[in-house]
């Protein structure tokens, strides 16, 4: 590893996440350009920006699932693209499961996917177990383990995905809009356990179109479309106006605005 | 030369192994059959019969529930009716060649390169559609009909078995294939169950995990070749993939958990081919037809039993769980 040129933000400590200079288009036109950031552990870090943006093409490509046009995304200190210790990811996405499929399986077989990538071929161990049903018991669900995934209000259902990636000892969690679909009374206490978990030192990255959640919540705002626009703390972020020059209009700023 | 002669005594190893257990098993339910006057355990091909057809109905609805929960039901139909053009290619090569091979080998290596290639072709495309599902289906059988028209002349003849499958027609050599067969998908599935589940329940989260989901859809896809040539002896090409499908979607009206789903599709298709070898033999009706119709009438029967269920849940006060119960 060569020593890189030190860009915004970086402290010369090994970041969880490392972007650098990322172009990335599924067409010939770019959906994400020349975008360089760095998260440090510990940070709750909200990304946001308008439909179409990219925040979510971003996330995709700091987990490796898209291949960078241009740049490079190093992930836990690896490549993103090499999978590397990828047990110590977590990733929570869009309520899909509700609408998608029916498929039986438990909420417990859920969160004991999480130990999947520590097991490998190996048999799934009563220590596995235990760290499941501690998971559980962090999101406040575990009276619920024996449910159908699909029998879960959405709200609960995120709370599963999450109890999964600390069951896989995760360090980082990241998060794909993971409040569309739950009500507005469990959105506040999804919000709250995120909160508590990067109290216990969770690094978190959030993909939020709620603009008023990420700045009650997060300790740092970023912005896009398509560029980056802003970065730095949620405060300096609703004193400048990086808002309305990412979403090209005048929105109303009250807390608690959704732009969707 | 020494490798060669190696494999070989090896494999001869095998089979005399294999053909004594299933001389045992035929030992077993000849016992059976005369101790509790069972008239059809009077036959060796019904032995065969019963032994591969419980052993189709532990791999299909294993394979299956995998396939069904990822809206996959279609490419088992696809691969047995590629299986059918390795049916033909084996024909065709003993006729040219005036070799022996049994087609049901060549069956498995074509449909195994078949599954590889559909597999392909949806990383591709990036989505398994039904058009290139229903390209590659057309393709198969299609080659198999002109293979076999080819080698007859024209005249299309003893391929009825492979087409609809006959409980007569399993042969020493073909039950052991299955045996074989049988071990290989077990085994496989067994090493690989928490990574095939995780790729069944959420691709891309298993992706983020850094699981190689390409690989293991692979696997499944060459499985599922496996299981659908494996099956083929019984239930014929144009049946199989009922197995696949039909005991799962029934086990999946009342399974709360993915493994009691697995275990009862597992269950509901022995019952269906047991009930349904044992009734096309009293009423001389084809084996493959008469499974699917039990496995039918037993899924019915499961929605009924789910719909009840699902009633009394909604009614009862929802129970809560004792930390204990929290198991896989």
């Amino acid at each position: 590893m060569t020593p890189e040129p030190t860009h915004n933000r970086s402290t010369g400590a090994d970041p969880i996440v490392d972007v650098e200079d990322v172009s990335f288009g599924y067409t010939a036109s770019p959906v994400v350009e020349d975008i360089s950031l760095t998260v440090e552990r510990g940070e709750y870090v909200g990304m946001i920006g308008p439909n179409g943006s990219g925040k979510s093409t971003l996330l995709r490509l700091i987990l490796g699932l898209h291949e960078p046009d241009e740049g490079q995304v190093e992930l836990l200190g690896h490549p993103a693209r090499a999978f590397a210790e990828r047990e110590k990811v977590g990733y929570v996405a869009q309520d899909v499961t509700e609408n998608t499929k029916r498929m039986p399986i438990t909420v417990a077989e859920v969160v004991l996917m999480g130990r999947f990538p520590h097991a490998g071929f190996g048999r799934i161990t009563s220590d596995d177990r235990d760290r499941a049903r501690q998971a559980l018991r962090t999101v406040g669900i575990d009276h619920l383990a024996d449910r159908k995934i699909t029998q879960l209000s959405g709200g609960q259902r995120q709370r599963a995905y999450i109890a999964r990636a600390l069951a896989g000892e995760a360090e980082l969690l990241v998060l794909d809009e993971p409040t569309v679909g739950v009500d507005a009374e469990s959105v506040d206490a999804f919000f709250d356990l995120l909160t508590d978990l990067n109290d216990d030192g969770m690094t978190i990255l959030l993909v939020e179109h709620d603009i008023g959640a990420v700045l009650e919540h997060t300790s740092r705002v970023i912005c896009l479309n398509r560029a980056l626009y802003f970065d730095g703390d949620p405060v300096a972020f609703a004193d400048s106006d990086a808002l309305d020059r990412a979403y090209g209009t005048n929105v109303r700023r009250d807390d608690g605005v959704v732009l969707s | 030369m020494t490798g060669a002669l190696l494999v070989t005594v090896v494999l001869g190893v095998l089979y005399g192994a294999l053909d004594w257990l299933i001389d045992r098993w035929s030992d077993a339910l000849g016992w059976i059959g005369e101790t509790f006057g069972i008239g059809m355990l009077d036959y060796v091909f019904m032995h065969h019969a019963f032994l591969v057809g419980s052993l189709i109905a532990v791999m299909a609805p294993l394979i299956g529930t995998f396939l069904v929960h990822r809206q996959l039901a279609l490419i088992g139909d696809a691969l047995a009716h590629t299986a059918f053009a390795g049916v033909a290619v084996g024909l065709f090569v003993n006729a040219t060649f005036g070799t022996g091979i049994s087609p049901y080998v060549t069956a498995v290596v074509v449909a195994m390169i078949a599954s590889l290639a559909i597999e392909l072709i949806s990383e591709v495309t990036d989505a398994y559609n039904d058009v290139s599902m229903a390209i590659v289906l057309s393709t198969g059988f299609a080659l198999g009909a002109v293979l076999i028209s080819l080698n007859t002349g024209g005249l299309a003849v003893g391929i009825n078995q492979y087409l609809f499958g006959n409980l007569a027609t399993v042969s020493r050599e073909n039950a052991i294939l299955l045996v074989v067969l049988f071990v290989v998908v077990t085994l496989v599935v067994s090493l690989t169950y928490k990574q095939l589940l995780y790729v069944t329940f959420d691709e891309t989260a298993a992706r983020v995990a850094g699981l190689r989901v390409p690989w293991y859809n692979r696997v499944m896809a060459m499985l599922t070749a496996m299981v659908v040539v494996g099956a083929m002896q019984i239930m014929g090409v144009i049946l199989v993939a009922a197995m696949l499908v039909v005991p799962v979607a029934g086990a999946a009206q009342f399974a709360r958990s993915f493994r009691e789903a697995l275990l009862a599709s597992v269950v509901l298709a022995q019952i269906a081919v047991l009930v349904g070898i044992t009734l096309s033999y009293q009423y001389e009706a084809t084996a493959g037809g008469t499974i699917v119709l039990v496995a039918v009438a037993i899924y019915i029967g499961a929605v009924l039993v789910g719909k009840v269920q699902s009633n009394q849940v909604t009614a009862e006060e929802p129970r809560s769980i004792p930390d204990e119960e929290l198991a896989d």
